[in-house]
């Protein structure tokens, strides 16, 4: 049993369409860096130097790990962890 | 696509919603099977502006899920501007990463009537779709 990861629509281009991937137990910026191995790109698109991106939310177990412990925050065996990007634009400009 | 079918009800839930946020932006999803929408999701604008919008679409994505539905387009408002995508919204539908959809409906409040229109926006470029009320 490894940590479930839900990957969403727009990044399961990286994943050959796969929208759930195994994920290693650690923290959340260990588990991306190692998804970002075996799926190149992923990791950028998540992360960048050690901090999730403004624009994605993750969380493991229906919890936003803003909450948690952030980048930081353990996942062990059988937890989920949910990448979500969000939808975002506006009437400016 | 080129043509965006939608019940006279499930448009004014629309508008009802981005009438009710105003003078914020007010943004949401719309779901449905096979192309054709069943039903409205609000979605909370997590920026709280009159400028841009914003949805973390996890619980969502989630209600969507449960009800068997998947997302078609995303909707909406322009509180004080034209029914037409702003250089933001065609930048954040450009971005490949977040782009769950390319259909956009935008809902401009800046006029007495609320105008609708819908958009297919990728790649930095932006098509109408037609918009089909029944
Ligand atoms: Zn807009």
């Amino acid at each position: 049993m490894a940590v479930k990861v839900r990957i969403p629509t727009p990044l399961q281009r990286l994943t050959q369409g796969q929208e759930e991937v195994d994920g290693t137990p650690g923290t959340v910026i260990a588990l991306i860096n190692d998804l970002d191995k075996r799926f190149p790109g992923m990791g950028e698109r998540i992360s960048e130097a050690g901090k999730i991106r403004r624009f994605v939310n993750i969380y493991v177990n229906e919890e936003d790990i803003r909450f948690l412990n952030a980048e930081e925050t353990v996942v062990k065996d059988g937890d989920e962890v949910s990448i979500v990007p969000a939808i975002a634009g506006g009437a400016k400009q | 696509m080129t043509q965006l079918l939608i019940r006279r009800e499930l448009l004014n839930e629309i508008i009802d919603h981005c009438k009710e946020v105003y003078p914020n932006e007010a943004c949401g999803i719309l779901a449905g099977r096979g192309g054709i929408i069943k039903k409205i999701y609000r979605a909370v604008n997590v920026d709280d502006s009159s400028v841009t919008y914003r949805i973390e679409p996890f619980q969502v994505l989630k209600n969507l899920k449960q009800d068997g539905l998947e997302m078609i387009a995303v909707y909406h408002s322009h509180p004080h501007s034209e029914a037409y995508p702003s250089l933001i919204d065609v930048e954040r539908a450009s971005d490949l990463d977040s782009a769950y959809v390319s259909i956009y409906v935008i809902v401009s409040l800046m006029h007495e009537e609320p105008e609708v229109r819908a958009f297919a926006t990728s790649d930095r470029k932006v098509r109408e779709v037609e918009l089909i009320v029944s």
